[in-house]
């Protein structure tokens, strides 16, 4: 059982970094739906603020440590162009290789109509993905500046869950597509 | 709208709005800024060899970086201008949501290829 350097930064890139983004929204989701001065007492709102906050900028962290590690350490072994002009180095290829990046092996067709993975998936991926960072870090910052009045300002409440499943909605996109480009074509 | 989102209420809290508008408008600048250079790149081939600031990210690493330049930038500049005053919050939502709507379909493949140079 090992696994190669590109295998170990495409692990942390989705399922370590993008999986933790993805599954604490949940709970940040949860907790600012909740966060209600008829629900919680004055000392439970201050305990699930200072936890909100913790957690949303936890969170902001996160999806930029996502993007910068997609776009920067794994998009580059993606995009190699190792096939040739004419794509000679996919002919006959099930899956990517030494000779076949995956984004030549989706582009060559070699095994099936893949063309699309990267014409579409891949595209919107690599963009749409860096919106969530953004939005996360707005959502961290609303929590942090409006505190507990969070719990009695139910407007202000209804803008940082909107910004933040704005914010889960891009990076579940981009995750998504990930994983199923991985399926289809994986960095080996 | 009003009866389920009420701007005047994020009006409601003991310190000054500016620094909410100042990060609200600033997101919608880079969501929108990462459209444009997205559908820019793909239309003009001369915008698309700008922004390949590195050769093994692509233009890609252009359009993030100037995108997270004009996020991080218009928040610092906004704050600056903002930190004591109280901003109208709604036209600021409205305007970042537009901008940010724009955003998205500037990432849109089926959108931004339409543009695409021959």
């Amino acid at each position: 059982m090992e696994l190669t350097s590109r295998e170990t930064w495409t692990l942390i890139h989705g399922l370590i970094l993008g999986t933790f983004f993805l599954l604490a929204f949940a709970g940040g989701l949860a907790g600012l739906w909740s966060l209600r001065t008829d629900y919680v007492t004055e000392a439970g709102i201050a305990e699930r603020v200072r936890r909100l906050k913790l957690g949303t900028t936890a969170m902001a962290i996160a999806a930029w440590l996502t993007v910068i590690t997609g776009t920067w350490i794994v998009y580059p072994w993606y995009r190699e162009a190792l096939a040739g002009e004419d794509g000679a180095g996919c002919q006959g290829a099930q899956v990517p290789g030494d000779e076949c990046s995956p984004r030549d092996f989706l582009l060559s067709n070699a095994s099936g109509n893949t063309e699309d993975w990267h014409k579409f998936a891949m595209e919107w991926k690599e963009h749409i993905a860096w919106l969530s960072p953004m939005l996360a870090t707005l959502a961290a910052f609303l929590v942090l500046y409006y505190g507990p009045a969070l719990a009695r300002n139910r407007t202000a409440r209804l803008l940082v869950l909107t910004v933040f499943t704005a914010a889960f909605a891009t990076a579940a996109i981009a995750g998504l597509f990930g994983a199923l480009i991985t399926k289809t074509a994986p960095i080996t | 709208m009003s009866e389920t989102f009420d701007t005047r209420e994020l009006h409601e809290i003991d310190r000054p709005t500016g620094p909410i508008a100042a990060a609200v408008l600033a997101t919608g600048i880079g969501a929108f800024v990462l459209g444009l250079l997205t559908t820019l790149s793909e239309a003009s081939t001369g915008i698309h060899d700008f922004l390949d600031f590195n050769t093994d990210v692509g233009p890609l690493s252009g359009k993030t970086i100037l995108a997270v330049v004009a996020y991080f930038g218009s928040w610092a500049i906004l704050h600056a201008l903002w930190r004591r005053q109280n901003r109208d919050l709604r036209p600021i939502l409205i305007a970042a949501a537009a901008l940010t709507a724009l955003g998205i379909l500037g990432t849109f493949p089926t959108f931004f290829q339409a543009f695409a140079s021959e």
